[in-house]
């Protein structure tokens, strides 16, 4: 006998997902996903951008990784709250679940945060897919990548709200075409914000922490 | 690389929807709709499920998958088409804001099960 179903494969996840948004909505917090490749700089961004974020806008981070918590040792030295998700504990993930997301946020006092940044696992293909409740996705590409990684991961760069180019300082020194990645992330996603910044020298995070700044704001007056 | 949480979530539904009534279910075939754009690779699915299904209902079920192409419509000037190429600029008028339509499904249609002997 055929049994009809027609159900989303994910649909535990996102309905998890769906809670986790409305909990945070009425926290008025503003949760950025942000997911990159493996070393394309998103703990050394977030130093920085922290640091800037300081003290105007109250900000709190889950570092997603598969081991280690080195990067919830650099974040916590600026002052903010950190929870670390080791995702080796449940099964060696390659991406933050809802429901992993939400076990974070519940130990964070999230009262007086304006702004909860989670770091996802450093992936391009399987954070796109998992909703966290998250209200802007955002990836961050570096340009000791190719030029063709938005091609080669379409859904990543279809789905996020902005991109950031990090380590720009290094492009005199690389034959990376910057035009042709920019026509590429076109292709996927012509209206999307992109940021050419280097968390180095923090050469073009202005314009960034502006963006963020008002997305913050937005979050707050929804 | 998720696909074996995939696989396993799909026997967890699966196995949710037997009719309780059936004595010795067996799941033949499970008929699932995965979009072009899901991240998603068919055969690494298809790995993972006869990994996970052993000693479970859905034991050596068919998994048949339909892939779904990407269809986009343009915001814009309203024409619709199926990307064949990661290129969401609309073919028309050149405009950026294109609603993908289809191309991101990862479902369960249906399930075929019967009474096992």
């Amino acid at each position: 006998m055929e049994v009809k179903l027609v159900k989303k494969v994910l649909s535990v996840n996102d309905t998890m997902a769906q809670q986790n948004r409305q909990f945070f909505l009425e926290k008025k917090v503003l949760v950025l996903n942000m997911m990159s490749s493996p070393g394309a700089g998103k703990t050394a961004i977030l130093e920085k951008t922290i640091k800037r974020l300081l003290p105007e806008i109250k900000t709190a981070v889950i570092v997603g990784d598969i081991c280690t918590t080195n990067d919830a040792d650099r974040l916590i030295k600026t002052g903010v709250p950190v929870v670390q998700i080791c995702t080796d504990q449940f099964g060696g993930d390659c991406h933050l679940a809802a429901h992993v997301v939400r076990n974070a946020a519940s130990d964070l006092n999230l009262d007086h945060v304006q702004l909860l940044i989670v770091e996802n696992v450093g992936n391009l293909v399987c954070p796109a897919e998992f909703d966290i409740g998250e209200d802007v996705r955002i990836v961050v590409l570096s340009v000791t990548e190719g030029e063709d990684k938005p091609l080669k991961y379409p859904l990543m760069f279809r789905v996020c709200d902005a991109a950031l180019l990090n380590k720009t300082d290094l492009l005199p020194y690389l034959d990376f075409d910057k035009e042709t990645v920019l026509k590429n992330i076109r292709q996927i996603h012509p209206d999307m914000p992109v940021f050419e910044l280097s968390a180095k020298t923090e050469e073009g995070f202005s314009d960034w922490i502006e963006w963020l700044k008002n997305e913050v704001e937005k979050k707050r007056y929804e | 690389m998720h696909e074996m949480g995939i696989a396993m979530e799909i026997i967890k539904i699966v196995t949710d929807s037997i009719p309780k009534h059936l004595k010795n279910p067996k799941v033949e075939k499970i008929n699932l709709k995965v979009g072009k754009l899901a991240a998603v690779v068919p055969e690494s699915l298809r790995f993972c499920f006869e990994v996970v299904s052993q000693n479970t209902p859905a034991e050596g079920a068919l998994l048949h998958i339909e892939e779904i192409p990407v269809n986009a419509m343009c915001q814009s000037c309203s024409y619709s088409w199926t990307a064949i190429e990661p290129v969401f600029i609309c073919e028309k008028c050149n405009s950026g804001s294109v609603d993908l339509l289809t191309g991101r499904e990862l479902d369960i249609v249906s399930i075929e099960v019967e009474e096992d002997g």
